[in-house]
């Protein structure tokens, strides 16, 4: 299990949909932008449950506690939403996206 | 996403056919576009851009953001002989993520004792291959230096556009196989795709080094630039060079 638990991006879309068969509310975030430097490519995913439980990373653990956040939101509320992180944000600050860079994070619910 | 298209993007990547996910992400609305659905769709030159390159990317038509999520297939590391070496490559193999395959006739060898948790295939390449299907996604370490077993799946690979192949075995071994593959009908160019020595050149003298070497060389074949932009012509040229 600790090598699925480890997941590649491929992995984590397979559990996201088998999580949603299991019946639990999911939602898949996606990096869709990037600037500077970023720790995760354009692509990466996490997705997360209803609980809070997550898979996969968008950046290298500086701003996923954020994101789950706010995926918890898109989860109850159904509405996508587009989040960005930098440094100039005051947000980034407080979640510690270090590394300088800036990253947009397209969220939506699996439905 | 609608769990439909997420289930037909994980099916086709598990077919190891490429696939596009367009998301306008002002409206989140979602259209999945299969391969072969990629020349009729509006966005077919965006589309046809981000799946060569591999890699997702945003785009804008008639005034809309597109975010395109590019499936393409998972890479495979196909290994002809279950040797030491192969044995050494395999842990390494499954942490970088390339889903790998062991082939060897040798019974003796292709044990799963040998080798617990790798799929490994008791057959000759020529029965063993075909299934398999290999392709540009395909990556094979050529590991027996014998032309009985290595040859058959060399031809096929060299057909089949894999984006590496690699072949163990000193330069004399390699400068005959140069000239099988010259009987057999392949080009200057497509034998110079052919990376032998194998591995790059760090020293290695352990197995476990070589398989270190082996494995860095697949990922710079994969990885390096030109290849981030083209990931085939990329491998020729590199290897040209």
């Amino acid at each position: 299990m600790a090598a699925a638990e480890l997941a590649v991006d491929d992995d984590i879309l397979v559990k996201a949909a088998q999580w949603r068969e299991a019946g639990r509310g999911v939602a898949i975030a996606t990096v869709t932008e990037t600037w500077g430097s970023a720790p995760r490519p354009v692509g990466s995913h996490l997705v997360i449950d209803e609980e809070g439980h997550f898979l996969g990373s968008v950046s290298g653990g500086c701003v996923e506690g954020a994101v789950v956040t706010d995926a918890l939101d898109v989860i109850a509320d159904g509405k996508a939403r587009t989040l960005e992180f930098g440094v100039a944000d005051e947000t980034a600050w407080q979640v510690g996206l270090s590394c300088g860079g800036r990253i947009k994070v397209f969220v939506e619910r699996l439905d | 996403m609608r769990l439909d298209l997420l289930k037909t993007l994980n099916a086709e990547r598990a077919a190891r056919r490429a696939c596009v996910l367009v998301t306008n992400t002002a409206t989140a609305a979602q259209r999945l576009v299969l391969a072969d659905q990629i020349a009729s769709d509006p966005l077919a030159d965006e589309l046809e851009t981000a799946l060569r390159l591999g890699k997702s990317t945003t785009v804008e038509k008639d005034g809309a953001s597109y975010f395109l999520t590019v499936q393409v297939p998972p890479v495979r590391l196909v290994c002809i002989g279950a040797v030491h070496i192969s044995q050494a490559l395999a842990p390494l193999a499954r942490a970088t993520g390339f889903d790998m395959i062991i082939i060897d006739p040798r019974t003796a060898f292709a044990t799963p004792e040998r080798f617990p948790d790798v799929r490994v295939i008791a057959e000759w390449p020529d029965v063993a291959l075909p299934p398999l299907g290999i392709d540009r996604y395909t990556a094979m370490a050529f590991l027996t230096h014998d032309p009985k077993i290595d040859d058959p799946a060399l031809i096929a690979a060299l057909k089949a556009d894999c984006f590496y192949i690699g072949a163990l075995g000193s330069r004399k071994t390699h400068a005959k196989r140069v000239e099988r593959m010259q009987a057999e009908g392949f080009s200057d160019e497509q034998i110079a795709r052919i990376r032998a020595p194998i591995g790059i050149d760090i020293g290695s003298v352990s197995p476990a080094e070589i398989a270190v070497s082996v494995l860095g060389e697949i990922i710079m074949a994969l990885r390096k630039k030109p290849l981030r932009d083209d990931k085939i012509t990329g491998v020729k040229a590199g290897v040209a060079a």
